[in-house]
This record gives C-alpha cells, sequence and structure tokens, in this order.
C-alpha cells in the first residue's frame, strides 16, 4: 500500500539575530492512511515546525524550508502554488493546535469558523453547513450543539474549545490530521476524554494521525510509531512497542528514564539526561546530542550518525549503539 | 523495596512534630458587578473547608485540576491571601495572630518556588542579586564578602555555574532560571518550601534533573515542602503524603502508597485512570474508562458533594448531603458517602 504521506530530507531554516538556525535537518518519515504516528520531542527540537511544514504554514521570513520533499499521495506539497496548497490544506489535511484560545478567532461564532471550511472545501450552501455542524458538533460529544453555533470562544471551556478545533479538523473529511500537542494546556481529566475521543473518531473514519507531543506516556497509550526527535533531527524511530521495549538511542533511554511513572516503584531515582538542549543556532558538528552522552566516543564529535536499521522497521542514529546494547543487556 | 524508598517511608513517624495544621480553611472570593456602584452579587468559594496537617520533615502533595483552590491554598501557607475563615498553626503559633516581628521571622522560616521561572524571576536583576535579595533584607549585618560567599555556594548547591552571578534571567534556560528561583528560596536556611507547581513548566529531561534536586535539599536541609502539582505521577515520586482537591474540597488525603495503590474516593480513581503510563504494554493492557463531564464552574458548585454530576457511582444522598471527612483504618481520610 502507498504511503498516505512520506517526508523526505526536509530541512527549515531560520534566520534569527543570532544567525542561522537549523530547525529541521533532513527528518524524513511516512505515515499510511489510517494510522497514528507520534513525534516526540522536548521544546526546541524542531517537532512542530516540521509540522506546520506539510501544510505550508511556516512563517517566511524568518522561516524557510530549504530542502527535501513533502509527499501527499505522491503529490510533492512544497511544489504546489499556494492556491493549490490551500485546497489540500483543510480539506485533506487539517490541524489541531495545542492552545484552543489563541487558535480560535475570538470574535468569530463557534458556526461561523466551523461553516468557513466547510462551505470553501465541499461548497456546502449555508444551511447544508450548518447541519453538518450540527452533525460533527455531536460527534466530538458537545451537547446542545445548536445554541453552541451562536456562541464564541470565551463562552467555552477549554476542553469545549479543543472538542470544536477537533470538529472543524473533521469537518471536511480530511484524510490526514496533524496534532501539535493537542492536550497540553488540558487537565488530565480532560486530556484523557479529548485524545481517546480523537482516537475514536480517527479510527472510525480512517483519518491518519501525526501527533506531536512530549509526553511520554501519551505517545505509549495512542501511537502506532513513535519519531524521537533531538535537535532537529529523527534520533529514533519505531513501533511504539519495539522504541519502549528496546529503546535504541541514548537520547531515547535517557528520556524513558527522566519520567516517574505511576507503575513503577516508588523511591526509585530518577535518572536525569545530564546538561541542557542544544543551542540550535550554534549547533556544533558530529551527533548533537554528543555533549550530554555517555557513550560519547570521538568519532561522534565529528561526524552525524545516520539513522540505521536496528531491527526490523527499528532505526537509530547513533555511533555507539553497541555500547548501549551492551549495557542494556548487562 | 530499596534503600531509597525505605527513606522515603521512614521519614515522617506517624506521631512526628506537626509544622503545619491547617483546619476548616475557606478562602471566599466575592464576585462584583456594576461599573460605579459595584456590588458583590456572589461568592467564589476557592477554598471551602479545607483541614489537613504537614508534619516536620514530610513533602505533602495537593493535587488537583485547575480552578480547584491548590494554588490558594499555598498563597495563604504564604501569607499572601487572606482567609475568609479557619485557621492556620505553623509551628503551634496561629498565623494570624502574629505580630510584625514574628511575621519577619515567618518569612524567612517559609519560601516559595513558583511555577513559571519566566514571570516568577525579576527580569532586570541579575540572578546575583536575585539569588541575594533575602540576605539584603534579612541579614542585614553580612557584609558584601559574605553575601558573596553565600551567594557562590547557593549557586554551587543548586548546579549553577558560579559566572552565572552576572547574567539576567533572559539569557538562561528554563532549568537555570527554575534553579534560581531555588537558589533564591533557600538564601534564607527555611524550614518549610511551598512549591507550586515548581516542575510543570520544563522538558522532560530537565524536570527530571529538578526533582532530584529538589530531593537532594529536602534531604541535605531537612526541608519541609508542600507540593503543589497536577502531574500524578511525579506527585508519587515526591511525596510522602498527598491530598487530592476538587472544587474547593480535600477529597481524599494519605499516605502516598495507599492511595496510589488503592484510592479510595471515585475522584481520585479517575484522575489515576486518566494518566497514561509511558509503557505501551502495561497501558494498553489498563482498563479506559474516562470519566465524562467538565469542571463545574466554582461560581455555582453542584448541591451535595461537588463530584457527584461528574462521578460513576453517585447515588441520590450524593446529590443533597454534603459528604464529611472520615477516617479510614489505614490513617487516610476520605469525603464521600459511598466508600
Amino acid at each position: 500500500m502507498g504511503k498516505l504521506l512520506q517526508i523526505n530530507d526536509l530541512a527549515v531554516e531560520f534566520q534569527t539575530p543570532g544567525g542561522l538556525l537549523q530547525a529541521v535537518n533532513g527528518i524524513s518519515y511516512s505515515v499510511s492512511g489510517g494510522e497514528i504516528v507520534a513525534i516526540v520531542g522536548e521544546s526546541g527540537s524542531g517537532k512542530s515546525v516540521s509540522a506546520l511544514a506539510i501544510l505550508g504554514l511556516v512563517p517566511t521570513p524568518p522561516g524557510r524550508v530549504v530542502a527535501g520533499e513533502i509527499l501527499f499521495n505522491g503529490i510533492d506539497l512544497l511544489q504546489l502554488d499556494s492556491e493549490a496548497l490551500r485546497d489540500i490544506r483543510g480539506r485533506d489535511i487539517s490541524m489541531v493546535f495545542q492552545e484552543p484560545m489563541t487558535s480560535l478567532n475570538p470574535v468569530l461564532t463557534i458556526g461561523r469558523q466551523l461553516t468557513e471550511g466547510m462551505k470553501i472545501h465541499l461548497g456546502l450552501n449555508r444551511l447544508q453547513a450548518r447541519q453538518r455542524a450540527i452533525e460533527v458538533l455531536t460527534t466530538v460529544g458537545i451537547s446542545d450543539p445548536e445554541d453552541r453555533l451562536k456562541q464564541y470562544p470565551h463562552q467555552l471551556s477549554g476542553g469545549m474549545r479543543q472538542r470544536v478545533m477537533i470538529a472543524i479538523a473533521l469537518s471536511c473529511k480530511p484524510k490526514l490530521i496533524i496534532a501539535d500537542e493537542p492536550t497540553t494546556a488540558l487537565d488530565v481529566t480532560i486530556q484523557a476524554q479529548v485524545l481517546s475521543l480523537m482516537e475514536n473518531l480517527c479510527k472510525q473514519m480512517d483519518v491518519a494521525l501525526v501527533l506531536i507531543t512530549h509526553n511520554l506516556g501519551i505517545v505509549a497509550r495512542y501511537a502506532e510509531r513513535i519519531n524521537v526527535m533531538y535537535a532537529g533531527r529523527i534520533v529514533e524511530s519505531g513501533t511504539a512497542l519495539e522504541v519502549y521495549a528496546n529503546p535504541s538511542h541514548p537520547y531515547t533511554v535517557g528520556l524513558l528514564n527522566s519520567v516517574p511513572s505511576l507503575d513503577q516503584e516508588r523511591g526509585r531515582r530518577l535518572d536525569p539526561i545530564p546538561g541542557n538542549p542544544p543551542d540550535m543556532a550554534a549547533l556544533g558538528e558530529g551527533c548533537s546530542f554528543a555533549p550530554r552522552c555517555r557513550f560519547v566516543q570521538k568519532r561522534c564529535r565529528s561526524e552525524v550518525p545516520p539513522l540505521t536499521l536496528v531491527s526490523d522497521e527499528h532505526r537509530s542514529a547513533c555511533w555507539e549503539i553497541d555500547s548501549l546494547r551492551g549495557e542494556n543487556a548487562a | 523495596m530499596s534503600a531509597t524508598n525505605a527513606a522515603l517511608n521512614s521519614v515522617p513517624a506517624a506521631d512526628s512534630e506537626r509544622l503545619l495544621s491547617v483546619e476548616n480553611l475557606q478562602v471566599h472570593f466575592p464576585i462584583r458587578e456594576g461599573i460605579i456602584f459595584d456590588k458583590t452579587v456572589g461568592q467564589v468559594k476557592a477554598v471551602d473547608g479545607v483541614s489537613f496537617d504537614i508534619r516536620r520533615g514530610e513533602t505533602l502533595g495537593l493535587v488537583g485540576e485547575s480552578g480547584c483552590g491548590k494554588t490558594t491554598i499555598g498563597r495563604c501557607l504564604l501569607k499572601l491571601e487572606t482567609p475568609t475563615a479557619g485557621s492556620i498553626h505553623y509551628a503551634g503559633r496561629d498565623l494570624s495572630r502574629l505580630d510584625a516581628a514574628e511575621m519577619f521571622a515567618y518569612r524567612r522560616q517559609v519560601q516559595a518556588v513558583f511555577q513559571d521561572p519566566f514571570s516568577s524571576l525579576n527580569p532586570r536583576m541579575s540572578v546575583g542579586d536575585i539569588v541575594t535579595e533575602p540576605l539584603v533584607i534579612h541579614d542585614k549585618k553580612a557584609t558584601f564578602v559574605e553575601r558573596a560567599h553565600k551567594l557562590k555556594e547557593l549557586l554551587n548547591i543548586c548546579g549553577l555555574p558560579v559566572n552565572l552571578a552576572d547574567r539576567y534571567p533572559h539569557e538562561m534556560s528554563g532549568g537555570q532560571r527554575q534553579r534560581v528561583g531555588i537558589a533564591r528560596a533557600l538564601a534564607l536556611r527555611p524550614e518549610f518550601i511551598v512549591c507550586d507547581e515548581a516542575v510543570s513548566a520544563l522538558d522532560v529531561s530537565i524536570q527530571a534533573q529538578i526533582i532530584r534536586l529538589l530531593e537532594d535539599l529536602r534531604e541535605e536541609f531537612g526541608l519541609t515542602y508542600l507540593f503543589i502539582g497536577h502531574d500524578l505521577s511525579v506527585v508519587r515520586h515526591l511525596c510522602h503524603r498527598v491530598a487530592v482537591m476538587y472544587l474547593g474540597k480535600l477529597v481524599e488525603v494519605g499516605d502516598c502508597d495507599a492511595i496510589f495503590q488503592d484510592a479510595k474516593h471515585p475522584y481520585t480513581q479517575a484522575l489515576l485512570m486518566a494518566v497514561p503510563v509511558p509503557d505501551p504494554e502495561k497501558e494498553r493492557a489498563r482498563s479506559h474508562e474516562y470519566i465524562g463531564g467538565e469542571i463545574p464552574s466554582p461560581r455555582n458548585p453542584p448541591p451535595g458533594c461537588v463530584f457527584n454530576p461528574r462521578c460513576p457511582i453517585s447515588e441520590n444522598q450524593c446529590k443533597t448531603h454534603i459528604p464529611q471527612s472520615r477516617d479510614l483504618p489505614d490513617g487516610r481520610k476520605v469525603s464521600c458517602h459511598l466508600c
């Protein structure tokens, strides 16, 4: 089966006062239809920028996509003009952002924001769009949808606003949704509601989901495949089960050792990664994780390790994978 | 059980000294309407009848979702908010009856670390000035050299390079800023620190570093913490006891192990269920019955038990009668008619 989305060697640069910043540095990954793929990383790792690039939403200037291709159903989105891209954005690919208060327009009603896309992309008239809006609001679990259409974003709670965002994203029956930290701003019980709703809807409607998050628990719960990003590169990728069971990059190992978890013995000391994430405007040569890595060797400081296969469908970018494996086995 | 785990459990013996005791604390904020002739049209009961103790050397976790009043309790302990009713005793003294000198001494004993290291540090002060400001206020006799020496020591303890003293907050990363906030809190060698979401804004790898630092400091200086947070995994990791809040009320208070292994209150159970475990095999094997509904507005809390509209096991009496806090045999307190 062909891939729904195939990203090859994508690179995005930002011109900043501090110099040229490589936010995304040659990443490749793919998403099949109906699949949930997570992109995990800390702030500044380039996970959001790589997602914005898919929709042509990287702010230009200062940002610029400098290399790579983004194939959606075989069409390179980077080659499309803005009009052709607009046809795809919102219809075939839609996006859910982190902060529903800033991503919804505060001076337009929910109804107006929900029907806008449907009128443009699906060619519905006012009444049809309204009917469909009520339908999608019901599917995302919003009560009294007819009244909600007349309300403004500030009249809704955070969880409700995020449901409206999901309704907008689903309204034109997309094939792919990109969700950038969709529940980070929400309380835990609401987060669980919203995420399981998204999962169910995506499964029902056969929509693929790119889930961008820093929460390793959420990834473990929902993602089928994972891409771990660090300093603009994918350092490890594979199925969720495989990556959690056999983390094969020192950064992934460090991340997993950093999170306290409800299922582990209490009193276990956390084993944090030392040091700070690198300054993206002043990346040195070699592996960007080298300054924080326990296994660092000479080669790590001069050559960037390629993403290589460690087992079936599981890749890691590390020169010292054997020492890491050796320690895990010991 | 590992050695560290034993240490975690052994610090606060059941009869050890109470450092802080909060009784029937209430904080109500008036809702005003009108521009010229404003009048009070209602009340938000941010904290509504909360009682708990903190023992010396113990870390109490205060968890709950946004708007449940956990920060307000922290602010009351810091004397940044005046309770509407109820009392807070610190080391046996009523906080509302301290005279100016006692108040000055109290402020020295009790310090705070806040969530957002961007807004809790003055952007116009250098790190050195931020960390030594408490010393300037409380240790007037100390000389410049003594202060400089103390500053160096504090930066060292908090894992910051000494040359950072001349830098400003905007030049630092989030983790470094949080370390500066902790160094400032430690400057006067306090007994008690209120950590209000102290690690919530940090990235995973940095969060783990700060948790380690808080643990090390607790051991080294015998600190007592009130750790306010919403991340249950972090609270479980760091705390001896935990108090769960919902809409201004405590629903369950008890030892961390007891609560996390066998939560009694349906809200605590729901919270635990909602936190995903970072292990796909275990996580996918867990049951996932999330509670529905939203957190009601504290302006119009539901009658009876505040949790009843979302509660999976609620009965008729829950809609009319407010449950009282009951002691269970294992020493915890639960406010629920049905458990």
